[in-house]
């Protein structure tokens, strides 16, 4: 692309950005009130919004924190690649809406209510009342966050590098001052909020792409006879390579990114946040409808991309590729602000997590338990996260590729068993948890090196269903919980 | 009865009534979960291994696809609107009194 900048594109994301620093501005105002309050009022505030969310905010911070820059840029783009099968294997994130939110459910959110959690160590540190616990949970937020933000950050900063021209630098400074901005502010309020936004930008986006897209290839199946012209295997779900897209390494999606999310604090942390019962339940109807209409709209748009855009360099280029081809540059500008939204929503809870896991959960329970002036030293410590971020992004250093490669797998395998047990076993203990958080970072660290597709499946199934071992073996070999905890949890 | 219960055994105490229900809702999800993948399963395998010359099509789209990845999609989508509407209860969230919790033991 030249370098030149592209005002047709620019002017209305600037506009969208506009748009989104006024909700900040809008969440501020219960962000500032709350700041009056003492002691954890503050954070009940600005990171679970007063657990006073209702039913379709819930629904899309939770569709869009999860749906990343991949669903947008490299889901797509490995369907280009992969065909049908893509969407297929794509397919296995179906169940985020309905499974996530009733699995966590109500229980953890009147848990959350009876111990007055607002993280999800919080919530671990009540449970298990271990000061190790505390540790490992709220480093391995900061650290392996603060690696997955630098990356959305750069993915970000190369879209806009890319369809606007605005030099990578210029465009990460853009991207990483609104986020930070509106986060800061607003706390959590302003990030379901933006994310809601973003939401319906991406679904309005997805729609108007994939039906101009079948328009422009002449229709459904002329588009999918073409697919068999270029390559047969683009048509079947074991794709162009069925080596590389086995069953069982497409069906391990299922736990990967299908029910081990439940696992991840950025969307169980959601569970905690939602005013009533009432919301709960008409956030598991849209977010299921919405996530429907993503994931198949854009994971089509890919498949189908291949015959619209043959020729293109990258995978990943095929949605702003056929977005630019399709549509004049304004309207270009709105499209692309969908996969921005996309970063956008994800790196906003994250940023939210990781200032959480300092103030919240490091600094009140390590260095000073009562903190007073709450609101300033969370404004610290945000800013000075943003500036770590924006660094490490403006010139990536080697740890961030290892930490981002482990970063995923290293937060399931941290929450995953320690959450859902924790909530619904009453004999889990602390050394259950920890044996099963280090049993499965442990193998998953190993396994990726030297076994990376254990009986064909994923790399990240045969650690979590050791790490489920270990925490139960190791559970009912040691004492059971205090009943203090057990009555804490369970009783009224 | 009373005095002769052993010292070790863990003196009784009434759970939270709702969680109850919660258990109960947490297992149909689960249970959607894995019907999910099933169908998806048995419908993108079962049809899908056949050589893709034989394929037969809707809608333009092979039916392996059409069948695991839209009617499936669009199924269950459905069937957890109506595990919501018709299965999942309304409650409250907040700290019970004991009379409210005894009110719920009763009606349950």
């Amino acid at each position: 692309m030249s370098s030149e900048i592209n005002f047709d594109v620019l002017i209305p994301l600037v506009l969208y950005l506009v748009f989104v620093f006024a909700i900040g501005l809008y969440s501020s105002k219960y962000v500032s009130w709350a700041a009056q309050r003492e002691g954890k009022g503050f954070f009940v505030e600005f990171l679970v919004g007063n657990r006073d969310i209702g039913g379709f905010v819930l629904a899309m911070t939770l569709v869009a924190t999860y749906l990343s820059a991949g669903s947008f840029i490299g889901g797509p783009g490995a369907a280009y690649t992969y065909g049908l099968a893509w969407v297929f294997l794509a397919m296995s994130q179906m169940p985020t809406g309905y499974f996530t939110l009733s699995v966590l459910g109500k229980k953890f959110a009147i848990v959350a209510r009876k111990i007055n959690a607002v993280t999800i160590t919080d919530f671990l540190k009540e449970r298990y009342e271990s000061k190790a616990i505390i540790l490992i949970c709220s480093l391995s937020i900061v650290f392996f966050f603060t690696a997955a933000m630098t990356a959305q950050w750069i993915g970000a900063a190369r879209i806009l590098e890319g369809s606007v021209g605005l030099p990578y630098r210029t465009a990460l400074a853009l991207f990483g001052s609104t986020v930070l901005i509106y986060t800061i502010i607003g706390g959590f309020r302003a990030v379901a909020l933006t994310d809601t936004l973003q939401g319906i930008v991406m679904a309005v986006g997805t729609i108007v792409l994939i039906v101009t897209a079948v328009i422009a290839g002449g229709g459904i199946s002329n588009i999918i006879q073409k697919m068999y012209e270029i390559n047969p295997g683009l048509l079947s779900p074991y794709s162009i390579d069925p080596n590389f897209m086995s069953a069982a390494w497409v069906t391990s999606f299922w736990i990967l990114v299908g029910f081990a999310v439940v696992g991840l604090p950025q969307i169980a942390v959601r569970a905690m946040s939602y005013r009533d019962s009432k919301s709960l339940k008409s956030a598991i109807i849209y977010g299921t409808i919405v996530s429907m209409v993503l994931l198949l709209g854009m994971h089509m748009l890919g498949a189908f991309g291949r015959v619209l855009v043959p020729d293109i360099a990258a995978g990943d280029l095929v949605v702003p590729t056929i977005t630019t081809t399709l549509f004049p540059n304004w309207a270009a500008g709105l499209i692309l602000a969908g996969p921005l939204a996309a970063v956008m929503s994800t790196v906003d809870s994250m940023l939210l997590l990781a200032v959480g896991a300092i103030v919240n959960d490091l600094y009140a329970n390590f260095i000073k338990s009562k903190v007073k002036n709450n609101a300033m030293i969370t404004f610290i410590a945000s800013v000075a996260i943003g500036i770590i971020v924006f660094i490490a992004a403006y010139n990536p250093p080697p740890l961030l590729v290892w930490l981002n490669l482990y970063a995923n797998a290293g937060i399931i395998s941290t929450f995953l068993w320690p959450i859902i047990l924790g909530l619904y076993w009453k004999r889990a203990n602390a050394q259950g948890a920890i044996a099963s958080i280090v049993v499965g970072i442990g193998f998953y660290m190993v396994f990726n090196s030297y076994w990376p597709r254990p009986f064909g499946m994923h790399v990240i199934v045969l650690p979590l269903a050791m790490s489920l071992t270990a925490f139960v073996a190791v559970s009912l070999f040691t004492k059971r919980p205090p009943q203090r905890i057990i009555e804490k949890f369970w009783g009224v | 009865m009373e005095e002769t219960k052993n010292k070790k055994v863990i003196h009784e105490f009434l759970e939270d009534p709702r969680y109850r229900q919660c258990n109960k809702e947490a297992l149909l999800g689960l249970g959607l979960g894995v019907l999910n993948l099933i169908w998806w399963f048995a419908w993108g395998y079962g049809l899908g291994s056949k050589p893709i010359e034989n394929y037969s099509y809707v809608f333009g789209l092979p039916m392996w696809f059409f069948m695991s990845c839209i009617v499936g999609a669009v199924l269950f989508t459905s069937l957890a609107v109506l595990m919501v509407l018709k299965y999942f209860k309304d409650m409250p969230l907040g700290e019970l009194s004991e009379e409210e919790a005894a009110r719920m033991r009763e009606m349950s």
